[in-house]
């Protein structure tokens, strides 16, 4: 792997651009792998990425139907924060943060992290007592976030209307400042530049359709429409086709999947500084470095495979963003699209060992799990690696559901995140 | 939006007129507080998320206010058949 520079930068364009090298391999699969990750997107990806650089498993391939950072990754608003309620959340979300904060120099590509502050509106009293039950919370936790006056917040995020006779007044607003975006494509990019120079395959255009297992029942291998592969041991990190994947091995998962759209704007000058999230509202929105205003939508109310949703789930969304940035109400949006979120029954993602030895599975980030992937990356490399769960997500297994012990971040934010 | 057939009113009606309520033709146990554990777990938590045809409550909450089932294509978003509530599954033809 060359490395990128800004001396590469000068070198190359003294010679025309003709020196810089694609920036992975796209080889044959092998007959056979340590470990094959089932999807290509920033989760899988990150694990492969992490398997070989903290654990030394560099036989390893990421097995994508489609194209890499085709799915959720490259469908998503980009929204990072780790402000979560609980324990567990607080880990694995913070756990990611902090990667974050370095991930453009560990990946040597520019993930465009940019910690530009993640402002949520408070539009009535149980927002008011949720949002300062999370701010105390995650104090506990070591994880910043603070409380906002309306005329604060509107100090932060100039364009918001703090008008009292809103249809949404704004009470006040919990702000985590390390809290922001970065860009989706570069970071499925830069992991799968940095997991290939280790050794990892990517294999794209490589749908698996069945899972082989062997009479005791541990994995075998992929059954794919390139041939089956061989594996040791095998990764899903399917996000919205997780059921069927799991189904492929004989295991039920407690998931449904649900479309999830967002939509961008036409491109202007620097208007929005930060990320707003109205959770009450169901509206989500930051400014792209290019210019674009990026809006997140809320989910469809049924289940589906079509990565298309309601228009009138996108009109809702932007009845919101006007009355509550009336300076928006006359620009035109450009384009519209729909992902496919797996969601569990407590909002919270599963990354766990399954009862099929030599299966893991990494999915349930449902509406947001854009924020975790190089934290979700590092420990479910980690539960592949050593066959066990790392602290961080040791609470986050497929088992809770039987248990009980759920990380019930629905009922503590009672809306999608 | 989703053009949806209430059985009870006879009419194609237009998707806000309707909540979705989840899978259908899920049975809660009658003896619940003796089930162990896993039946807790696979009639509360698993569900089938089929890529396919999947059997689905709804309500029309905008209208006569009842339940009944749907059959649909997660696929394509087509619903192959609305039948009221307590009635069974539907015999699907597989070109269906
Ligand atoms: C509109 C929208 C907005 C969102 N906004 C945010 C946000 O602001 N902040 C946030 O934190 N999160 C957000 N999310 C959620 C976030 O996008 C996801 O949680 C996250 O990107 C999931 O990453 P992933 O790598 O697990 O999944 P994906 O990127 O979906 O990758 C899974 C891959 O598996 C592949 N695959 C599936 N089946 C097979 C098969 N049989 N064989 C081979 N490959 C297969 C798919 O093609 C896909 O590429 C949003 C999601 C959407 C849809
Ligand atoms: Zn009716």
């Amino acid at each position: 792997m060359r490395k990128y520079s800004a001396f590469a930068i000068a070198r190359e364009a003294f010679r025309g651009h003709k020196g810089w090298e694609q920036q992975w391999r796209s080889p044959e699969p092998k007959a056979e792998y340590d470990v094959v990750i089932i999807g290509a997107g920033g989760h899988g990806l990150a694990t492969a990425y992490y398997l070989a650089s903290e654990h030394g498993i560099t036989n390893v391939a990421v097995v994508e139907k489609g194209w890499l950072g085709g799915g959720n990754t490259g469908r998503n608003t980009t929204i990072i924060r780790s402000n979560y309620l609980y324990d567990e959340s607080a880990g694995i979300y913070d756990h990611a943060v902090k990667l974050w904060e370095n991930l453009s120099q560990e990946l040597n590509y520019n993930v465009m992290y940019s910690p530009r502050g993640v402002m949520m509106l408070a539009h009535n009293i149980h927002d008011v007592q949720v949002f300062k039950r999370h701010i105390h919370a995650n104090r506990l936790n070591g994880v910043d976030n603070e409380w906002l006056t309306p005329e604060q917040a509107k100090e932060f995020c100039p364009p918001l209307n703090i008008d009292k006779n809103a249809r949404y007044p704004v009470l006040g607003a919990a702000l985590q400042r390390r809290g922001g975006t970065a860009r989706h494509d570069a970071v499925a990019w830069g992991y799968a530049r940095a997991a290939s120079a280790r050794g990892v395959d990517i294999i794209q255009n490589c749908e698996v359709t069945g899972i082989r297992r062997a009479p005791a029942g541990h994995v075998e291998g992929v059954e794919t429409t390139r041939g089956f592969i061989k594996a040791k041991k095998i990764g899903v990190v399917a996000a919205g086709h997780t059921s069927v994947i799991m189904q492929m091995a004989g295991v039920r998962v407690p998931l449904e999947s649900y479309p999830l759209q967002a939509l961008v704007s036409e491109p202007v000058k620097p208007v929005f500084p930060c990320v707003v999230m109205s959770n009450t509202v169901h509206a989500y929105i930051s400014q792209s470095d290019k210019g674009e205003l990026v809006i997140g939508a809320g989910t469809d109310q049924y289940t589906s495979y079509s990565q298309t949703g309601g228009l009138h789930i996108l009109e809702h969304t932007l009845d919101a963003i006007c009355e509550m940035f009336p300076m928006f109400t006359r620009m035109k949006m450009l384009r519209s699209w729909g992902g496919i979120v797996d969601v569990t029954p407590d909002r919270s993602p599963i990354l766990s060992k399954t009862p099929v030895p030599g299966l893991y599975v990494n999915c349930g980030w449902g509406t947001g799990g854009f924020k975790a992937t190089p934290g979700s990356g590092n420990v479910f490399a980690h539960t592949i690696a050593r066959d066990e769960p790392h602290p961080i997500n040791a609470g986050f297994s497929l088992d809770r559901f039987r248990t009980g012990r759920l990380i019930d971040e629905a009922a503590a934010a009672a809306v999608a995140h | 939006m989703l053009l949806i057939r209430c059985p009870y009113c006879e009419k194609d009606l237009p998707e806000v007129e309707f909540r979705h309520a989840g899978e259908a033709h899920l049975v809660r146990p009658s003896n619940i507080t003796e089930i162990s554990d896993e039946e807790f777990e696979a009639y509360f938590f698993l569900r089938q998320n089929p890529k396919g045809i999947v059997f689905e409550r709804w309500r029309h909450v905008h209208g006569c206010g009842r339940f009944f089932n749907a059959a649909r294509d997660t696929v394509s978003d087509k619903f192959l058949t609305t039948y009221k509530a307590g009635e069974p599954k539907p015999a699907l033809g597989e070109s269906a």
